[in-house]
């Protein structure tokens, strides 16, 4: 890089918690340099140090916990690590901004909107009262916040989530910063919103030239919007390169690991590839590659010498890697390459399997009782007639955004929420009718995995204990030293040896919980799972290990899934039937490869376009305005009429029937069939 | 791990059973009648609970993980050295017996006397014994007041007595200072003395465990080179045995804390009052414990109707200003036992059940906090998916309330008691001025404030009843705010205390 | 708003009514007028004329719950619960075993008390503001560290030795106020300045730790460190962000602490000779007299429902999210 436009270089950049031989080094080591007018992107998954390198860049290590032990921080010709905390003041949200990950906590809560934006215009610009109301009208205007002279004095909790986002960013922008640090900014929101927020962060950045630091786990993200990527794994930095260039040729083995740990349709009925183990604990001193345990193409060498920073010139640009293989000098032995293995079903089973369970117009209404004696005022229609049909050993991906009912509808077809209306039909029984000594026995033939593995298992019970209850509940195996032999044979289907029975649910990282709640649910021979976002709360390589054993036990088993989810690649990958939900219906509902190919449907074809995709070739977001209305007051007529971008006066006045395409699938749309 | 080898409750068992002999043979082998007080059975099946709740959490690792992280800080440690030390006493004086009468000629089998005493008695025999008349200052050889007497030759001076005991053993008065400060510094090096026994076993002990020689095993522990805070245990048991050596050597022949009005030695009261400040902290808990772990948990568990009955419950009970409610409750009480005398076999039985009842009101008083918090508790565990999933399987209800929600609050429960502990010995002080503490025949820091605090308008000021009574109770509540403290941090960093 | 204050008052009525049926328990049913006769005329000179006598003094020569001899409705009026629990909720006390109108007495006494007690409350908890926000502000320091020490040990003193502490040094022993009594307007305040700095002494141990915990979670929050973020001062954080949050959980504190200050004037008032409700209470509780204390009980609960309420209220002031509808 030549050295007039670097806007901000960080040389060997440290930071540690905690004192003495426990001290956890967060970071470790971390060189880079962004451009003015660019975005570069520090991408990692969780725990690899890149959240902590950007709070170091601002001195915003938590402390006295956390310290920053060593580095440079070259900013415009100043290193901010040597500022006074009073001249740092100067630089935090002047010349460099940040914005978080969690814009529902990270706004303060009693303060309005304007005051939080004011007080940067106060303390940076020293604009009178006036002049900041004005200047802070303005930037919510920039950030696209509808009606801002109104929005000013409102507080945060009347905001929704990718509002308060926008306001963040306002806020970010008010002190007119050369840099911009963006920490995970679309993480807690949905695809759609996502889509529209970096967007606005894209125009922002055309407009002003500002720099952004990126800081993200979402290969899809990285792939649409930047510029620079540096990969971060264990507190350093493994690779860099232009993006162009990582995403053409990958060096290091793990961020190529990373690329094919993402699901993706071509994956289909192919094994992902997985990255064994966990990342390495930071509080110990490592002699190799911090890679070398989970590496594929490790050699001895690898566990002795630690690899250095290896740069080479593709093109006039700098690629930088750090692994042996690449390192001058060093004779790697080849890499035997394993094929991929076929698991040899997906596409394969027939679609006319017997059906499993079937659902008809499941209703989910929470009343909303007020006043003295509690009337009912109102209703929250979480979930507002539902139909759907599982078919033995297949997967049936219900998707939607948040608060559109998917996981109301996944817990009221297990009757752990009580459903208000409809039919859940099993084995020619009606769950939802059953009564309740009846539905017990019923219930190991259904079962559920939860989304939050930390969550999901009671912390004061060894593994054993958890994963035999059903058992216990159920009946099933009659001395405890069966179940004992069966809790051991469960856990090793599930690829945790016997031992972990007897230890307790903190000792395990998050894919090995993910895998005991697994392991829980089979105990009691299913026939259904309804898996509730499993793999949202792993990263990429985990949810990979995790999704490959679904699959697995899926074509052992025969089990059918109804698999709730938010995320696309994850349903094009697994699914063989999609339901789209927004409100609380079902909008469409069909064959995955047809839904994928051709979404029918205005709301589910703008879904598909916000995903952001690992291939270049520019797709078109079809762009939605607003949010999610609340599901106490549903729009009348179609639900996604004001914000569908194809709506006619019809869709206002009444809500589509459904029809039903020559592919099989259901789209209730005026568009569609009339 | 648990070792399937001996079950928990073993040691524990075996140690209740022992107790439990010696509590109802020792006795009658040594000729004395034994008392069982009403408090005295809760107290020792209190301590009988804690030994096998001991033992159960030694097993688990995640339990007993934050008590290990108590154990490693140095101010715990202090306190809790302290805290045993009130703790024994509270014991020993928990052991009540009524001893044989000297036998008549012609005399039917034994007669007993009607003074229960106990076993701390024994041990502070001096103490108990050594009355005077009326007030006298800390290691005063006469009177505090002058009182008329007639000399030998017939003529009255008004003139400050000899007291019968303090300095009684001194002809010369000349002799006082000399002779204070000689068993002062006796006691002081046999409490030094004892300290360095204690610190000899301890390296035996410990050395044992480590695996190394005795010697290194005592350097290690000197340079404070432990995990435990061995060093600073051994210092405060060092003092804490200085402190009673001297006291107990002065003793003998001084009352080291004066006397009161009726010349009872005051450090004799304060010591006394250990063991009602003890059962006060702990008795309460002890009976509220089961109605707020039942109504909290079952509330935020079942919700709808049950939850509004025990809200309103708690409610009621919590909008009445506790001293009102302790007030109108002992009131009634008092009139209850002054009506129905025959009831009670001795003072000592009336005195024993007021307390008793006392902890009752109280418990009754404090438990709503407790039951909103592990309300609230549940209402948040309710909704995890772990209790979902055990639904999912068809768990029955009470089993999920026993497997999944209790074990869950208990840390909950754990850090209230320990806080309510110090808040409770306080309140038993307030409530005896009010009048409606502890009988005005039991022995309690509350009811020697009570009688003291008058004494500070005399000239020359009597304070020394006030200052013992104030010296015990802040070591006790310090040291117990200090362990709950402690405590709370360990189990749950986040529970914000509750209200000051 | 108004809606809401009328079903705050509803819902308090049930909570009153299990108030009145506790002290009516407590003190007729648990013990019959007889038994309380007995014990107020002492044991000795107790004839069945002298319990009839004292009985009817007092108007507790009535049935309790149900007069037969009565006619009509009186048949339930002229009882014991009615006239003596029922009517409180009119707010007619009755009168105290010598004579005295008790509403009359507690109209004089509530003057002296809201003295103490206002400023008690105010100032207590500014002071305790003012010294967790220093603790907070140096917080994993040694200044923390030792701070939190001495807060400890200052709530391990119990209230009683502050106080007759406090009466000790400044009034006996430096004579700069008097240590007991009272006077009318403005010469009220000599009197009242030892009484009210004791209180706030007493509280500041267990305040002060208990603010600097609330603190100390606030801080921890994501929007600290976006403040942080956008260039503020610590001060400034802290004072505008931070406190303003923290009220919140302070307010909450704040009704629990209302029936506690009850009982500490309770004991100011009757160390310092303060003609108030507390040492009323004290006062009634020492001679036994029951009617006395049946009407402070209920006037507790009616004060501990009103600071409910004003507590529910003044969250509207501080949070902007919570509405009263
Ligand atoms: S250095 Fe060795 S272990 Fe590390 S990434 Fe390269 S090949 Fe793998
Ligand atoms: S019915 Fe109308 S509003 Fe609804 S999705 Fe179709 S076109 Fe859009």
């Amino acid at each position: 890089m030549s050295g007039d436009d670097i806007l901000l270089r960080v040389r060997d950049l440290r930071v540690q918690f905690g004192q003495g031989p426990q001290a956890v080094r967060a970071v470790d080591g971390v060189d880079f340099a962004i451009r003015r007018g660019e975005t570069f992107a520090l991408l990692g998954e969780s725990g690899c140090g890149k959240s902590m390198s950007a709070l170091a860049l601002l001195q915003l290590v938590p402390r006295p916990a956390g310290r920053i032990t060593s580095g440079e921080v070259w900013f415009d010709g100043q290193d901010l690590l040597a500022l006074s905390e009073q001249q740092m003041r100067q630089v935090r949200g002047h010349r460099i901004s940040m914005i978080f990950q969690e814009p529902m906590t990270s706004l303060n809560p009693v303060m309005t909107v304007g005051e939080q934006i004011g007080e940067v215009l106060e303390q940076h610009l020293g604009l009178p009262r006036r002049a900041r109301r004005d200047r802070t009208i303005e930037l919510l205007t920039d950030v696209g916040i509808p009606a801002p002279a109104r929005r000013i004095d409102d507080y945060p909790h009347q905001l929704s989530g990718g509002m308060k986002q926008r306001v963040m960013i306002a806020m970010a922008l008010a002190g007119e910063p050369d840099l911009l640090i963006a920490d995970e900014p679309t993480t807690a929101l949905d695809v759609t919103i996502q889509a529209q927020v970096l967007e606005l962060l894209a125009k922002i950045q055309r407009d002003t030239g500002m720099a952004i630091l990126l800081i993200t786990h979402d290969l899809g993200i990285v792939a649409e919007t930047v510029d620079h990527v540096a990969v971060m794994y264990a507190g350093q930095i493994v690779e860099a390169a232009s993006r162009r260039e990582l995403f053409a040729s990958p060096l290091h083995p793990y961020t190529r690991k990373l690329f094919a740990a993402v699901p993706d349709r071509r994956k289909r009925g192919r094994k992902l590839e997985t990255i064994s183990g966990n990342v390495p604990p930071l509080n110990r001193r490592f002699t190799g590659c911090r890679f070398a345990e989970r590496c594929d193409e490790a050699w001895l060498r690898c566990r002795e010498q630690a690899p250095a920073w290896t740069e080479r010139e593709t093109d006039g640009e700098t690629h930088g890697v750090r692994c042996l293989r690449y390192q001058p000098g060093i004779e790697a032995p080849r890499v035997v390459s394993r094929p991929g293995s076929e698991t040899g079903s997906g596409e394969t089973k027939p679609a006319s399997a017997s059906t499993l369970l079937t659902v008809r117009d499941l209703k989910v209404h929470f009343p909303i009782r007020k006043g003295l004696f509690k009337r009912v005022v109102g209703h929250v229609y979480a979930v507002d007639g539902v139909d759907l049909q599982i078919a033995d050993g297949r997967t049936l991906a219900l998707v939607g955004e948040s608060g559109c009912g998917k996981t109301t509808a996944g817990k009221a077809i297990l009757r752990l929420i009580a459903p208000t209306a409809g039919e859940v039909i099993y084995d020619g029984q009606d769950l939802a009718r059953l009564p309740a000594d009846e539905l017990r026995r019923l219930r190991a033939r259904l079962q559920i995995i939860f989304q939050d593995p930390f969550a999901s298992m009671n912390p004061r019970m060894m593994v054993g204990n958890i994963v035999e209850e059903g058992m216990r509940a159920q009946g099933i195996g009659r001395t405890a030293e069966e179940r004992r032999q069966r809790v051991a044979q469960l856990l090793e289907q599930v690829g945790l040896p016997p031992e972990a029975a007897r230890r307790y649910p903190h000792e395990f990282s998050g894919g090995q919980r993910q895998r005991i709640c697994i392991a829980r649910a089979l105990a009691v021979e299913p026939r259904l799972i309804v898996c509730d976002e499993p793999t949202s709360a792993l990263d990429v390589s985990v949810q990979a290990q995790t999704l490959n054993l679904l699959k697995d036990l899926q074509d052992r088993f025969g089990l059918g899934y109804l698999f709730i989810t938010h995320n696309i690649s994850v349903v094009a990958y697994l699914a063989h039937d999609v339901a789209v939900m927004y409100l609380g219906r079902i909008v469409e509902q069909g064959p995955v490869d047809a839904i994928l190919d051709d979404p029918r449907h205005p709301y589910t074809r703008a879904l598909l376009s916000a995903v952001p995709s690992l291939d270049e070739n520019g797709r078109e977001i079809i762009r939605l305005e607003g949010e999610l209305p609340s599901p106490i007051n549903p729009p009348p007529g179609c639900h996604f009429h004001p914000r569908c971008p194809d709506a006619m006066p019809v869709c206002a006045e009444r809500y589509p029937d459904p029809v039903t395409l020559p592919d099989g699938r259901v789209v209730k749309c005026h568009l569609v069939g009339d | 791990m648990a070792k399937r080898s001996r079950p928990f409750w073993l040691w524990p068992a075996v140690t209740v059973l022992i107790l439990a002999l010696a509590w109802w043979q020792l006795p009658a082998q040594f000729g004395v009648r034994p008392v069982y007080l009403w408090t005295d059975r809760l107290i020792f099946l209190l301590l009988a609970g804690a030994l096998f709740l001991g033992g159960w959490i030694r097993r688990r690792e995640h339990l007993r993980q934050p008590w290990v992280e108590v154990f490693r800080q140095r101010r715990a440690m202090v306190a809790l050295v302290v805290l045993l030390a009130f703790v024994i006493t509270g014991l020993l004086d928990s052991v009540h017996y009524r001893k044989p009468l000297p036998m008549v000629d012609g005399q039917q089998g034994v007669q007993y006397s009607v003074e229960v005493v106990t076993l701390l008695d024994e041990l502070l025999g001096t103490l108990r014994e050594g009355t005077e008349k009326t007030y006298s200052a800390p290691f005063a050889m006469t009177q505090l007041a002058r009182e008329t007497v007639t000399l030998p030759d017939g003529t009255q001076s008004r003139i400050r007595p000899r007291l019968r005991h303090g300095g009684a053993h001194l002809t010369d008065p000349s002799q006082r200072g000399r002779d204070i400060l000689a068993s002062g510094l006796a006691g002081a090096a046999i409490g030094v003395g004892l300290t360095m026994l204690v610190w000899l076993l301890l390296g035996a002990i410990l050395s044992r465990r480590w695996q190394t020689s005795w010697r290194a095993a005592l350097t290690r522990i000197v340079h404070g080179r432990t995990e435990v805070p061995w060093r600073a245990i051994l210092v405060t048991a060092g003092s804490l045995l200085v402190l009673m050596a001297m006291t107990a050597l002065w003793s003998r022949h001084w009352h080291v804390f004066g006397t009161d009005k009726v010349g009872e030695d005051v450090l004799y009261l304060a010591i006394k009052s250990i063991r009602t400040g003890l059962v006060i902290g702990t008795l309460t808990t002890l009976v509220m414990l089961p109605f707020a772990i039942l109504l909290g948990i079952m509330a935020g568990y079942f919700r709808g109707w049950v939850d509004d009955i025990i809200q309103y419950l708690y409610t009621t009970l919590s909008s009445i200003p506790g001293v009102l409610l302790i007030a109108a409750a002992v009131l009634s009480i008092q009139v209850y036992i002054a009506n129905h005398p025959d009831l009670f076999e001795t003072a000592t039985d009336r005195a024993d059940l007021r307390l008793l009842a006392l902890c009752v009101i109280l418990g009754i008083t404090s438990w709503t906090n407790l039951c909103r918090l592990l309300r609230g508790e549940t209402f948040k565990l309710r909704e995890m998916d772990y209790i979902q999933a055990a639904t999912a399987f068809g768990v029955g209800h009470f089993t999920i309330l026993g497997r999944h929600v209790l074990p869950n609050v208990l840390h909950i429960v754990l850090i209230i008691v320990v806080l309510d502990f110090s808040g409770l010995v306080l309140a038993e002080a307030v409530l005896s001025y009010v009048g409606v503490g502890v009988d005005p025949s039991t022995i309690s820091w509350g009811n020697m404030i009570n009688g003291a605090r008058l004494e500070l308008a005399r000239e020359p000021v009597v304070w020394w009843s006030l200052a013992a009574a104030f010296v015990f109770m802040f070591a006790l509540v310090l040291s117990a705010n200090l362990f709950a403290d402690a405590v709370r941090d360990a189990f749950d960093p986040r529970l914000r205390e509750q209200s000051p | 708003m108004f809606a809401y204050i009328v079903r705050r008052v509803l819902y308090a009525i049930p909570i009153l009514i299990g108030v009145n049926l506790l002290t009516f328990t407590l003190f007729f049913v648990v013990n019959s007028p007889d038994d309380m006769a007995r014990m107020h005329l002492g044991v000795k000179r107790v004839t069945p004329e002298a319990i009839e006598k004292w009985k009817a003094e007092r108007g507790y020569d009535k049935p309790l719950l149900y007069n037969e001899r009565a006619e009509g409705l009186q048949r339930f009026t002229a009882t014991i619960f009615f006239e003596k629990s029922v009517s409180l909720f009119a707010f007619r006390f009755g009168r105290a075993d010598d004579g005295r109108d008790i509403a009359w007495d507690i109209r004089q006494r509530m003057w002296p008390s809201l003295a103490i007690a206002i400023p008690t409350f105010l100032l207590g908890i500014l002071v305790n503001i003012t010294f967790a926000m220093l603790l907070a502000f140096f917080r994993a320091t040694y200044i923390d560290v030792w701070g939190v020490v001495l807060c400890v040990i200052l709530m391990s003193i119990s209230t009683l030795f502050y106080i007759i502490g406090g009466q000790y040094m400044v009034g006996k022993l430096l004579h700069l106020v008097p240590i007991s009594g009272y006077d009318s307007g403005t010469n009220a305040f000599k009197f009242l300045v030892l009484p009210i700095v004791i209180g706030i002494i007493s509280g500041i141990g267990a305040g002060t730790r208990w603010y600097r915990t609330i603190f100390l979670e606030e801080i921890n929050k994501d929007y600290v460190r976006t403040a942080r973020a956008k260039g503020l001062s610590e001060l400034r954080v802290l004072f505008r962000h931070v406190l303003k949050n923290a009220m919140i959980p302070i307010l909450t504190g704040a009704v629990v602490i209302i029936p506690l200050l009850f009982m500490g004037s309770l004991l100011l008032e009757s160390f310092f000779g303060i003609p108030g409700l507390g040492s009323y209470t004290i006062d009634a509780i020492q001679a036994q007299d029951f009617a006395i204390v049946r009407a402070m009980v209920f006037l507790g609960s009616v004060l501990y429902i009103v600071g409910l309420v004003l507590t529910d209220i003044s969250y509207t002031l501080v949070d902007p999210r919570v509405r009263l509808e």
